[in-house]
């Protein structure tokens, strides 16, 4: 390949029913798939950008660690938390990384039941991206429990008091959910890896990389019989994610849908929050994605079809929630009860109504600017609008968490609620936490599916002509493939 | 039957579409004991190589089952029978509020099922393989396609087996032994 191709976006964004669109450019082969993928873990050393990058955030994750050491040895009192707002950052941040985690699941589940082939090339990354964010979400609630060395009543476990957890608490079913949303999500990454840590493994050149991707292989050779089971598996598993990340945040947002709280007690909630989950994480997996390709030479696998297609969900996801957004304010007035039309006029002309417009601002109308060709295809302009939906995105969850609790029945009990540093320093330090994980996947592990990748490029078709229409790993061939039982063939 | 170390004839392939091909004449040519090696699955290979259905559907739906039922009955016993409280006036058990645990739990335990049922079905993991011996076959997942008959196959010949192999179009037929010999 010159120079010239390197340097120039090549645009496969045009649709032509008449012609599969190819997912994989630049006349790569399967030799210089596994070359180049396996190439950027190869490296001895990883460019500076890496070693300033991850001391960056490896300083924030240390500031995590720090700010929730003091939380633990002092009391949630270091937070701005009070006896009226009892749900400040910690919930906020919490619902935040949750809803992060949403795209890797999407893209790897419910497009691969859809066949929407183009995943291929980006799935690995958002699983990887959602593993990381759910991380992060899961140390809110635990430390915000305040005891945290009890948070382990959070589980069904037997213990000395005789008492069990109450499965009638949306909070519960948030445990459950998030607990098999975490492990899910990483067996799905993990199987779908497995092929790729082999390849690893059989390039492997020091005795070190031998031993630590040969155990993580557990001995993967590339079988038909092993893969015969392996596709099968896969496509269940996808099955199983599908209605389990769309069950996730509407678990998430029982824990405000089920209360009796204006603004939250309603039934919306399930469908918006999921929606809005969707929309933040395609937008996170965006902003890793947009500079990672541009640094580690993906461009002919993550092509402008796929970052278009990536902005036409945004789009799409965006302007749900905008939908969303519109009627919630509709039934606050048509229900005709005033404490539930005071609780959104509140939210947007009250105390917080900055924040309220923030949060439209980003998240209603810059995914608008999708609807421009020229704008969805623009590195810079797309990349830009991804931040703001980032930040959109926290301060939905700011202004839905704050605005009622801020506010409630009773005049009396109202306050404002500020963060402190400390809230500050522990969100900035899962930020951190989130990225250097992030740093360490693309520096250790595969990160573009190069067994998937392989099975869309024309080179893995069997049939000659145009690539097979039926997707990846789907193992759904029709009968004529191959030659059939018994009869005879000449090579 | 291992003979001197012995442990099955390999032939490479550069080009999926020869394999396939070539799989349906192994077929035919009566094997039970061998296998084609991918870097990644090929459409048409089940047929090719005669494979059935697996079993794996009904062990995952074996995980599902058990974990819906497992989650009801810890539920009901734990909020009902063991520890019953009342809060919010809402009943011991009720099957609603029980929904989303219940649905969890039949979601984690299935792919618990999905994920070792698959592993252990294919006998993985697995430290040591008498392929990875073959300097050649480290290729079999990046861009190689292998087929493989082992000589533990009653129907194995050195000579029968290797012409057969010799004829299917692949680059090179190989000798694989065992050196963990027993």
């Amino acid at each position: 390949m010159n120079r010239a191709t390197i340097a120039a976006e090549i645009d496969n964004t045009a649709y032509d029913p008449a012609r599969p669109t190819e997912l994989v450019l630049g006349g790569e082969t399967f030799t210089s798939v596994t070359d180049k993928i396996c190439g950027i873990v190869e490296k001895p050393r990883p460019p500076r950008a890496w070693y300033i990058a991850i001391t960056v955030t490896g300083g924030l994750t240390a500031v995590l660690l720090a700010a929730v050491f003091h939380l633990i040895t002092t009391g949630i009192g270091i937070w701005g938390v009070n006896s009226t707002v009892g749900w400040g950052w910690a919930i906020v941040n919490f619902v935040f990384w949750v809803g992060i985690g949403h795209a890797g699941t999407l893209i790897s589940a419910i497009l691969f039941l859809l066949r929407q082939k183009w995943r291929t090339s980006i799935n690995r990354f958002a699983e990887a991206m959602t593993i990381f964010a759910v991380i992060c979400a899961g140390l809110f609630p635990a430390i915000h429990v305040g005891r945290i060395w009890l948070a382990y009543w959070l589980f069904p476990l037997p213990n000395y008091q005789g008492m069990w957890p109450n499965f009638r608490s949306p909070l519960l079913w948030d445990v459950f959910a998030v607990g098999t949303y975490a492990t899910v999500s990483v067996l799905f990454w993990y199987t779908g890896m497995v092929p790729d840590l082999a390849a690893l493994r059989d390039r492997a050149t020091t005795r070190w990389r031998q031993i630590v991707y040969g155990v993580f292989a557990i001995g993967w050779r590339g079988s038909h019989r092993h893969w015969h089971r392996f596709e099968k598996a896969y496509l269940i598993l996808a099955g199983l994610a599908t209605p389990l990340v769309l069950s996730v945040h509407s678990v998430v947002s029982f824990d405000f849908a089920v209360s009796n709280l204006p603004g939250w007690h309603t039934t919306i909630f399930p469908p918006y929050f999921v929606a809005g989950a969707v929309f933040s994480g395609f937008a996170m997996v965006g902003t890793l994605l947009v500079p990672a390709r541009q640094w580690f030479g993906l461009k002919n696998f993550v092509t402008l079809h796929h970052l278009d297609n990536m902005n036409k969900i945004v789009l799409a996801t965006g302007s749900m929630v905008g939908f969303a957004y519109a009627t919630e304010f509709f039934i606050a007035w048509y229900s005709g009860n005033p404490n539930e039309t005071f609780a959104f006029v509140n939210r947007a002309f009250g105390p917080y109504a900055w924040a309220y417009w923030i949060m439209v601002t980003c998240n209603v109308v810059s995914p608008q600017l999708f609807w421009f060709k020229r704008i969805r295809r623009s590195l810079p302009a797309m990349w830009i609008i991804y931040i703001f939906v980032n930040i959109g995105m926290w301060f939905e969850r700011f202004v839905i968490t704050v605005t009622s609790l801020s506010r409630d029945f009773l005049p009396s009990s109202w306050a404002y609620y500020r963060p402190t540093i400390f809230d500050v320093l522990t969100f900035a330090g899962s930020v951190g936490l989130f990225l250097t994980l992030v740093l360490l996947f693309v520096r250790y592990l595969p990160m573009v599916a190069m067994a998937e990748v392989k099975t869309v490029m024309p080179a893995a078709s069997v049939h000659g002509g145009p690539a097979h229409p039926v997707g990846d790993y789907h193992g759904d061939i029709p009968h004529g493939a191959a030659p059939a039982l018994g009869q005879e063939v000449r090579p | 039957m291992i003979r001197d170390g012995l442990w099955g004839l390999l032939v490479e392939f550069e080009d999926p579409r020869r394999l396939v091909a070539a799989c349906a004449r192994v077929r035919d040519a009566g094997y039970r004991r061998w296998d084609a090696h991918t870097p990644f699955p090929i459409h048409g290979m089940d047929e090719a190589m005669g494979l059935r259905g697996t079993r794996l559907p009904w062990i995952i739906l074996g995980g599902g089952v058990t974990g819906l039922g497992a989650a009801l009955l810890m539920i009901w016993w734990m909020n009902a029978v063991d520890y019953p409280f009342v809060i919010a006036g809402k009943p011991l058990f009720g099957l609603p509020a029980a929904v989303p645990v219940a649905f969890e739990l039949t979601v984690l335990l299935s792919a618990f099922a999905a994920f070792f049922g698959m592993w252990l079905s294919n006998g993985l993991p697995r430290l040591h393989h008498p392929l990875f011996g073959s300097e050649r076959f480290r290729r079999a997942t990046s861009d190689r396609f292998f087929i493989v008959i082992e000589a533990a196959d009653p129907q194995f010949d050195r000579a029968r087996t290797r012409t057969l192999l010799e004829s299917l179009g692949g680059t090179v037929v190989e000798e694989v032994t065992d050196e963990a010999e027993d």
